[in-house]
């Protein structure tokens, strides 16, 4: 079997005049937990949406599991994302629908199962995320953490080979973000799937990936195992890792020198 | 809501809006003259109709028997044809029945009014009125009023 | 100079993209309905939350309409004597027209807005993403129920509208004005035509309810998923529907009464 899963070979795309990957190419492999890391506004989040196929690349291509995802027919797309999970940012819970229903979404959709084995199923999901007392409660009820993993038992309704995760870090408190690390990597074990985490959250994504890929300006910054990376030659990795104010990221936004500034406002 | 009361509700909607339907149809349209059923129909030639239409109504004693089914011109003879469908309970006209365009009220509606005769044959189904009278055209009246005023004064 | 023609010209080509979009979009949710006749229970639901919900506003415009038509034509009519006329006049004015537009205009306030902000949500928390992501068609989901329960909401709630703006103008005419009921029924039964009048009529509606269900259900799809744009979205899809009602019915009468 073939050891990589997603395969992006010279990636090209572009949001109205603004570059966002220029020549972009990435190995993701089918197993272990593959880390995606760069600075807001990188386009991490818009290369999981590519290798969903939700948008299309000017060029290049993106290879899911030895199927060129941007040209398949919407049918077979469709059935290649029902092996894909995906959890977004906010959680994308259906809010119409209470917990135990949205878990039970896609089972009920793609599947025929009768309603008891279905409970079992939903329950089960639940209760690996530790929300099976939640069943009833509607989203709005949730807190963010809590949404996230109830998308999380969504996601894996349907069993899929690789679990993509957009940005599960942002915007937790410590305990709800120690939960979805520990999550995140105890499913990963258990499951034996692919799981792609986009994060700019150093310190947790480092502690559970297997392999992490930096990317920055459209184009692969460094790859490598979290300790490479922590001991990386390279002085804007460096200050990305660590979280410095300035270095080769300048902490001031261009701009031409403060005393001419000042000095113009004076006279204006 | 669970569902199976959303599904009442949504029927009782479906339900009203049919009631609507045909409380509109019955109470203020004239489905009743579409649903009369068993018809037969009359021709009668006039000089002028006046403001007659399809569907205007045919009476006898003030009572509406009947709908103009159709409205032709024969450019041979010059006259407006007419077509009536008569409701069949009421098939005992005799055949020198008068047809006449009248109005209405001062302002209403045209609608074509039989007397009957006193022959003892009846109308069958696809036969002609010959006596029938047009209707009154406001300005033929007045030019004829003005002009009879003009002879008097000579 | 030269600016302002190219912003015009820019203006220009951005509204027909925009219609071409929203024509491609018309197209696919059409043909998403087909997947309705498995999933029936999804129109259902829409057509409570479309259809049903607005049957409250749409009773008591209609009451209002219905008794204040017959007011004002009471007096417009009593000068000539001819205030017997008040139940045809009403009926007319209720099944041509007032009930199809305002039943539109009061769809397009009510459900329309609802249904642009529903979706646009739906947009803005990636809802719509998510379903795509779980291998569902939110065309087939989301768009076709809604656009389809306000393709058959409207006519059914325009004729109810007519309906009880005609029991509204009997209870003013009759029971208020004392004129007598026997010409009040009379009359219309003589002068409306079920097919030049009712079935126009609600072949009218059936059109404002394509036209605005269809208004409603894109602008909430192409929202820009923001706070603010979902505010414009909402704003548009009640101002356009309005609008393209108020246009399509002189259309339609010009075709339909023109004899």
């Amino acid at each position: 079997m073939n050891q990589i899963l997603v395969k992006i070979r010279d990636l090209h795309f572009s949001r109205g005049e603004r570059k966002i990957f220029d020549g972009l190419s990435l190995d993701i492999p089918r197993s272990g937990i593959t880390a995606i890391m760069g600075p807001s506004g990188t386009g991490k989040t818009t290369l999981l949406k590519l290798i969903a196929g939700q948008l299309r690349p000017e060029q290049g291509s993106i290879e899911v599991d030895g199927e060129n995802v941007h040209r398949l027919k919407t049918r077979e797309l469709f059935e290649l994302r029902k092996r894909m999970g995906m959890l977004f940012q906010t959680g994308a819970l259906l809010t119409d629908l209470s917990v135990f229903e949205n878990v039970a979404y896609p089972l009920r959709e793609h599947t025929r199962l009768d309603e008891a084995m279905l409970r079992h199923l939903v329950l089960l999901k639940l209760n690996a995320v530790g929300l099976r007392g939640a069943a009833q409660l509607m989203p709005s009820q949730l807190s963010g953490g809590m949404a996230r993993r109830v998308a999380l038992a969504r996601a894996i309704a349907l069993d899929p080979m690789m679990i993509m995760y957009d940005e599960p870090f942002t915007g937790q408190d410590p305990i709800s973000m120690g939960v979805l690390v520990s999550l995140i990597k105890e499913l990963n074990d258990a499951l034996d799937i692919c799981s792609i985490v986009v994060s700019h959250d150093v310190p947790e994504t480092l502690s559970i990936a297997n392999q992490v890929h930096i990317i920055s300006a459209g184009r692969l910054v460094e790859s490598g195992t979290p300790e490479q990376l922590g001991n990386s030659q390279s002085e804007w990795t460096h200050q990305f890792i660590h979280g410095d104010a300035d270095g080769p990221v300048p902490f001031h936004y261009p701009a031409k020198p403060l005393l001419e500034d000042l000095f113009q406002a004076g006279r204006a | 809501m669970t569902s199976r009361k959303i599904e009442i509700l949504v029927g009782l909607f479906v339900a009203g809006a049919i009631a609507a339907f045909f409380m509109l149809a019955m109470k203020v349209s004239n489905m009743s003259s579409y649903s009369g059923g068993e018809s037969y129909s009359l021709t009668a030639n006039f000089d002028n109709i006046g403001g007659l239409k399809v569907r205007s109504p045919v009476s006898a004693g003030g009572v509406t028997i009947g709908r103009v089914s159709d409205i032709q011109y024969n450019s041979e003879t010059y006259e407006a044809v007419i077509r009536m469908d008569i409701d069949a309970q009421y098939n005992r006209f005799p055949v020198d029945t008068a047809a006449s365009i009248l109005t209405s009220g001062l302002l209403g509606e045209q609608y074509v009014g039989l007397e009957p005769g006193a022959e003892e044959d009846y109308l069958k189904d696809g036969d002609v009125i010959d006596l029938t009278q047009s209707a009154l055209v406001l300005e033929q009246i007045i030019g004829q009023f003005l002009y009879s005023q003009g002879d008097k004064k000579e | 100079m030269i600016d302002r023609l190219a912003n015009l010209g820019a203006t220009t080509l951005a509204a027909f993209e925009r219609l071409g979009r929203a024509s491609v979009f018309l197209l696919v949710v059409l043909a998403s309905c087909t997947s309705l006749l498995r999933r029936p229970s999804l129109l259902v639901k829409q057509l409570y939350s479309v259809g049903v919900q607005t049957l409250i506003i749409v009773i008591v415009a209609g009451l209002f309409v219905g008794m204040v038509m017959a007011l004002q034509s009471y007096y417009g009519l009593v000068d000539f004597g001819a205030e017997d006329s008040v139940g045809v006049m009403v009926v007319l004015s209720l099944l041509r027209e007032l009930g199809p537009v305002v039943t539109a205009l009061l769809f397009a306030g009510r459900a329309g807005s609802a249904l642009t902000a529903e979706i646009g949500l739906m947009k803005a928390t990636e809802q719509l993403s998510g379903m795509e992501m779980m291998a569902v068609n939110p065309m087939q989901r989301v768009m076709a129920p809604r656009f389809l329960a306000g393709v058959i909401s409207m006519p059914l709630l325009a004729t109810i509208f007519s309906a009880v703006g005609v029991l509204g103008a009997y209870l003013v005419a009759v029971q208020m004005l004392g004129l007598d009921y026997g010409p009040f029924w009379s009359q219309p039964q003589a002068k409306v035509d079920l097919y030049d009048d009712l079935y126009n009529g609600i072949i009218k509606s059936l059109v404002f309810g394509v036209v605005a269900a269809w208004i409603a259900v894109f602008e909430g799809y192409d929202c820009v998923p923001t706070s603010e744009g979902l505010g414009q979205a909402t704003t548009r899809t009640v101002v356009y529907s309005s609008l393209a009602v108020l246009f399509l019915d002189f259309i339609l009468t010009a075709l339909m009464f023109s004899k």
